[in-house]
């Protein structure tokens, strides 16, 4: 197959041709040069889709909810994407994606599912990610879902930059405390009960709904959180496996990014997402130049400078000061490297 | 790939056949070697095979077969890629007698690997279908 160009692709993708959908996300999560020429493509065309983000522990059911939830979508004439995010292995850097095991159906129903996994390296997800979802944009889909692993700091991140943020939990995996420690309350725009037909299932109801009135009292809640509904965000009951109560999440799905629109939240949230992405891209930034700055420093040879500045391993007093005036000494160069 | 990617590989078990340990085992070995696996399952068509190489952008497609079925299975996974215009190569795992080996090789099968593939070969096996690609 002949390689064909950043602008031919997009074309093609927003033809409506999958296999340069694919192309295009595979271009994005590799990053560096050919990823920036795909944001330089699609970041004007953007902003048609409901960007969903779906996330909650390890065997919640969020997959098997998904498929179901799509495959109704998909059978209604829309065209949703799921983008699949697992964990990539920290020692090999192979991953085991499996969600397209539970998802054979939705495959089946026309949703477009691409599975992604974290590429270890800090940060890695945040970056890809936001890229990711403006090609299933541009090339037509809507919506488009995050799913992750809601265990990680990133992947909460990940969840809370979309415009419409459901946790998944289910009864047996601790009380409403263990919730409150994973950080998902406060990215939540809705929660769904899954495995409802499970002892205890109602227990974890009222957990959350304690919870999320503790955090209306406080105030401490996502900005735009439950807007238009002027309540706490809204907890469905769901039994993945029967598809009871997939409709009625897939309709408070649709009526949150109406509430979102109608109380002039959603430029807001999009506003927040770019702002974050802005942030990540920063970060990696930051972080690669002070990995370059460490290695100059501690290279005993190539210091720079040769003004005895060096820190070496073996000899950690060289430099004749503590670490962190070192760290700033270095933060000050690198940021006149930033101004050249 | 070529340039320390990790390989996609998208496992699945292809038709009428319920024993899946092999490829779940597989699934592990090429983990630990670096690939990403997407894992298809159980009762998969030629179909749906497909669609998640079309969708994941894989590099190899891996078929594992435990009912004497890759004689009339395999080739007809290869078929169904080229005519789908996927330059994807094909490895079979599973229960394959050396006789069809040659059979397999001449539909254009990348490579088989038999019960106790130690994991270097299956990872070997896998790598060396990814960089035939495109040729």
């Amino acid at each position: 197959m002949a390689d064909r160009t950043v602008p031919e692709l997009v074309a093609a993708a927003r033809g409506g041709e999958l296999r340069a959908t694919a192309r295009l996300l595979t271009l994005v999560e590799r990053g560096g040069e050919m990823a920036d020429r795909v944001a330089e493509a699609t970041h004007r065309h953007v902003g048609n889709a409901h960007v969903v983000g779906v996330t909650g522990p390890p065997g919640s059911g969020k997959s098997t909810l998904t498929a179901v939830w799509t495959t109704r979508l998909a059978e209604a004439g829309r065209r949703p994407a799921v983008l699949a995010v697992d964990p990539s292995s920290p020692l090999t850097g192979g991953a085991i994606l499996g969600d397209r095991v539970r998802m054979a159906e939705a495959t089946a129903a026309g949703v477009f599912i691409r599975s992604m996994a974290t590429r270890g390296h800090a940060g890695g997800l945040a970056l890809a990610v936001p890229g990711m979802v403006r090609v299933l944009d541009v090339a037509g889909f809507d919506p488009v879902i995050v799913e992750t692993v809601g265990v990680g700091q990133v992947e909460v991140d990940v969840t809370a930059a979309t415009d419409t943020a459901l946790v998944v939990v289910t009864p047996g995996m601790g009380d409403a405390v263990q919730a409150n420690k994973a950080g998902l309350l406060e990215v939540a725009d809705m929660f769904a009960v899954n495995k409802y037909d499970w002892p205890g299932a109602a227990d974890v109801r009222r957990d959350l709904e304690l919870m999320l009135d503790l955090s209306n009292l406080t105030g401490h809640g996502r900005p735009g959180a439950g807007a238009g509904a002027g309540a706490r965000p809204p907890i469905l009951s769901t039994v993945a496996t029967t598809g009871e109560g997939v409709a009625d999440l897939a309709d408070a799905v649709d009526a949150h990014l109406e509430a979102l629109k109608a109380a002039g939240m959603l430029a807001t949230r999009r506003n927040e997402r770019r702002l974050a992405e802005v942030r990540s891209r920063l970060d990696h930034l930051l972080l690669e130049a002070s990995a370059v700055a460490l290695e100059d420093e501690s290279d005993p040879d190539a210091g720079p400078g040769g003004a005895g500045g060096h820190v070496g391993a073996d000899e950690p007093d060289a430099a004749g000061e503590p670490p962190g005036v070192t760290a700033r000494r270095l933060a000050e160069r690198l940021l006149r490297g930033f101004e050249r | 790939m070529s340039d320390g990617l990790p390989v996609r590989v998208v496992l699945a078990k292809l038709g009428l056949d319920g024993h899946d340990r092999g490829l779940k085992v597989v699934a592990r070995m090429l983990r630990d070697g670096g690939m990403e696996v997407v894992y298809l399952g159980l009762r998969q068509t030629t179909g749906s095979i497909i669609d998640a190489v079309e969708q994941e952008d894989a590099d190899v497609v891996g078929i594992s077969m435990l009912n004497a079925g890759h004689l009339t299975l395999g080739p007809h996974m290869v078929d169904a890629l080229a005519d789908a215009g996927l330059d994807v190569p094909v490895v079979i795992g599973g229960i394959v007698p050396d006789e069809d080996r040659p059979t397999l090789a001449a539909a254009g099968v990348a490579g088989v690997l038999g019960p106790g593939a130690p994991a270097d070969e299956v990872v070997a096996c896998v790598r060396a279908a990814a960089a035939s690609r495109g040729r």
